[in-house]
């Protein structure tokens, strides 16, 4: 490890003021802070002495993904299989499959390790274009603005993949990234200063963009012309059969974007965050208590004809984005509300939002996504008005 | 009855939003955003503006433009629909100078602050809008009280969020070029992009 970095240390001095590859310092620093602790120490006041820095929150975050993600790669197996198995073929009918059946992966849905390995295959690329695309636009705006590349970019790139379909074409993966780090992001200045959370913007973009290959009941299972409805669909048309048990939708084995299926590996990744401080429980305990208030609500009203009336909390708690979006869409300390009070009143305003959406809005019956960027707009007025009740309270306490 | 109101109401606040489904009254919309209080009286001024000219317009259009509106007057054959335009904007005209004169006597702050931008509600495109679709749309009277205070409140709604948005932004570092106008329209896009979360619902 040494060797490691004495080797970098030798390099520093092309990178800094005056060197041959000036231009490229971001990229070095990067490359540096990555692999071990930056040794820079503020010189005057004040001195935060804490060794939380955004560094190791950003890592804690993708460390509390880590669950989630090993349940997108054998979920998104599991539905390729199963499928495979239900309508009797031997090939997936795409790149995809081909590898997998080159590599000699048997196409077995209680094989465990095959199911991962087969999940594998299709979340690697996605998330490799990801971190390509959206990598070479903050290295490029790093190097022009002369600002730091920042780990924020990690748990963007990985949220991304993890709220698309597996079976989404890899050119739409680089747009949508491309105008989340750059429209969502960069133009506001980067990490800490975006108004809306990239992953959400990109997925947002492609949604209303590419409509076809995000939304439907074409795109959740991996195998071609293979259609499965994911569960929240299914409830909101009286057509589609609907036969998820509330314990496969709890485990994740429903079809659904690649790392929302899972509740269970959301709620570890929910505890990670909330022991070591970086998630904020106070907007996922309001997000839920906004769904629960108004799943009953719609369940008290009841409807003749839609029957998304009658779901109960505990199902919407289940389907769909919603505990993944609680758990680390809401939550990000950038674009959430910032005040304490305002964190209760910005996951309310989510959690209502979002079975408002499911049950009255036909045409987005996932609507857990916008909900939270509409919940990121009001955030900064949430945040204003707390911050004036406050100074008027206090105020009037002074009056003598 | 009261329920087809809500239904209005809710539909002109966030499903047909003025500024972020239709883009219309961009030039205040921009320009008056950058504080949230002066934001806020402006959306005020558009809610009341909004609310009288609507359902005044309204009752010109049914009693004197409509196609054999003058019938009591003995003129069944008479229809005076292309006066619209003329007619809606006078109106308009007359109510913004009525409130500039309140607010210059009352709230002379607020006066103050929004400068030649209240005069310019006249031609704010919201405000037009608003009288054309009540036309177009051929609400009664009540539809019109209704649509005229729920699109003024949308418009209000919009402005003030964008205002909250622009004075967070203050600690953006937004590339040169963008900064003012430009880094506005783009988050005036990403607002109306999370405004589609609305597009869609049937009342």
């Amino acid at each position: 490890m040494k060797f490691l970095r004495n080797f970098l240390d030798k390099q520093e001095k092309h990178f800094v003021k005056g060197g041959k590859l000036e231009k490229f310092f971001p990229l070095f620093e990067a490359i540096d802070t990555f692999l071990y602790t930056p040794s820079t120490v503020t010189l005057k006041a004040s001195h935060v002495r804490d060794s939380l820095d955004l560094k190791r929150m950003m890592l804690t975050v993708v460390v509390a993904l880590i669950p989630a993600t090993l349940m997108a790669f054998y979920n998104t197996g599991l539905q390729a299989n199963l499928a495979l198995e239900a309508v009797g073929g031997s090939s997936l009918g795409n790149w995809q499959g081909g590898l997998a059946a080159s590599l000699g992966i048997p196409f077995d849905s209680s094989n465990i390790l095959a199911n991962m390995l087969l999940g594998l295959i299709y979340f690697l690329p996605i998330y490799i274009v990801t971190l390509a695309a959206g990598g070479f636009w903050e290295v490029l705006f790093a190097i022009v603005r002369k600002h730091e590349v920042n780990e924020g970019f990690f748990v963007t790139s990985l949220l991304f993949p993890l709220i698309l379909p597996p079976t989404i074409p890899l050119w739409q993966v680089a747009i949508g990234i491309s105008f989340g780090v750059v429209i969502g992001k960069e133009i506001y200045g980067g990490v800490g200063m975006n108004i809306l959370n990239p992953a959400l913007v990109s997925r947002a973009f492609l949604f209303f963009a590419y409509p076809g290959q995000i939304s439907g009941d074409k795109v959740w299972v991996a195998v071609d012309g293979v259609s499965k409805a994911t569960p929240l669909a299914a409830m909101a048309d009286p057509n589609i059969p609907f036969n998820f048990s509330w314990s496969n939708a709890f485990f994740g084995t429903i079809p659904g974007s690649m790392g929302e299926t899972s509740t269970l590996a959301i709620l570890i990744g929910a505890l990670i965050l909330i022991y070591t401080g970086i998630g904020s429980w106070r907007t996922m305990l309001s997000v839920v208590i906004g769904m629960v208030g108004m799943a009953l609500f719609f369940n008290f009203v009841g409807s003749g004809t839609n029957p998304m009336f009658a779901v109960t909390p505990a199902w919407h708690f289940v389907v769909g984005g919603f505990a993944f979006g609680t758990v680390f869409m809401a939550t990000d300390p950038v674009t959430s509300a910032m005040t304490i009070k305002g964190k209760y009143y910005y996951g309310l305003l989510i959690g209502i939002l979002v079975v408002l959406i499911r049950v009255v809005n036909p045409a987005f019956p996932e609507g857990m996504m916008l909900a939270i960027l509409f919940g990121n707009i009001t955030a900064p007025i949430i945040d204003k008005l707390v911050i004036n009740a406050n100074i008027k309270r206090r105020q009037l306490r002074n009056v003598v | 009855m009261f329920e087809h109101y809500l239904s209005l109401f809710v539909k002109s606040v966030f499903i047909e939003n003025m500024a972020l489904a239709f883009f219309l009254g961009m030039c205040t919309f921009m320009a008056i955003s950058k504080k949230v209080d002066t934001a806020f009286g402006l959306g005020i001024a558009v809610i009341f503006v909004q609310l009288i000219t609507v359902p005044v317009n309204n009752l010109i259009y049914t009693h004197v433009l409509q196609e054999g509106a003058l019938a009591w007057a003995g003129l069944p054959d008479v229809d005076l629909t292309f006066l619209g335009l003329i007619t809606y904007i006078g109106v308009i005209a007359a109510m913004v100078q009525i409130l500039e004169m309140i607010l210059d006597r009352f709230v002379p702050s607020l006066y103050n602050s929004l400068g030649i931008f209240l005069p310019l509600i006249t031609v704010n495109c919201a405000i037009l809008g608003g009288s054309l679709f009540m036309v177009e749309r051929s609400y009664n009277f009540g539809e019109s009280v209704v649509y005229g205070f729920g699109s003024g409140f949308g418009w209000a709604l919009a402005i003030v969020l964008l205002a909250g948005i622009r004075e967070k932004m203050k600690y953006s570092n937004v590339p040169k070029g963008l900064r003012g106008l430009g880094i506005t329209f783009i988050t005036a896009g990403l607002m109306a992009i999370a405004f589609m979360l609305f597009s869609g619902i049937q009342l």
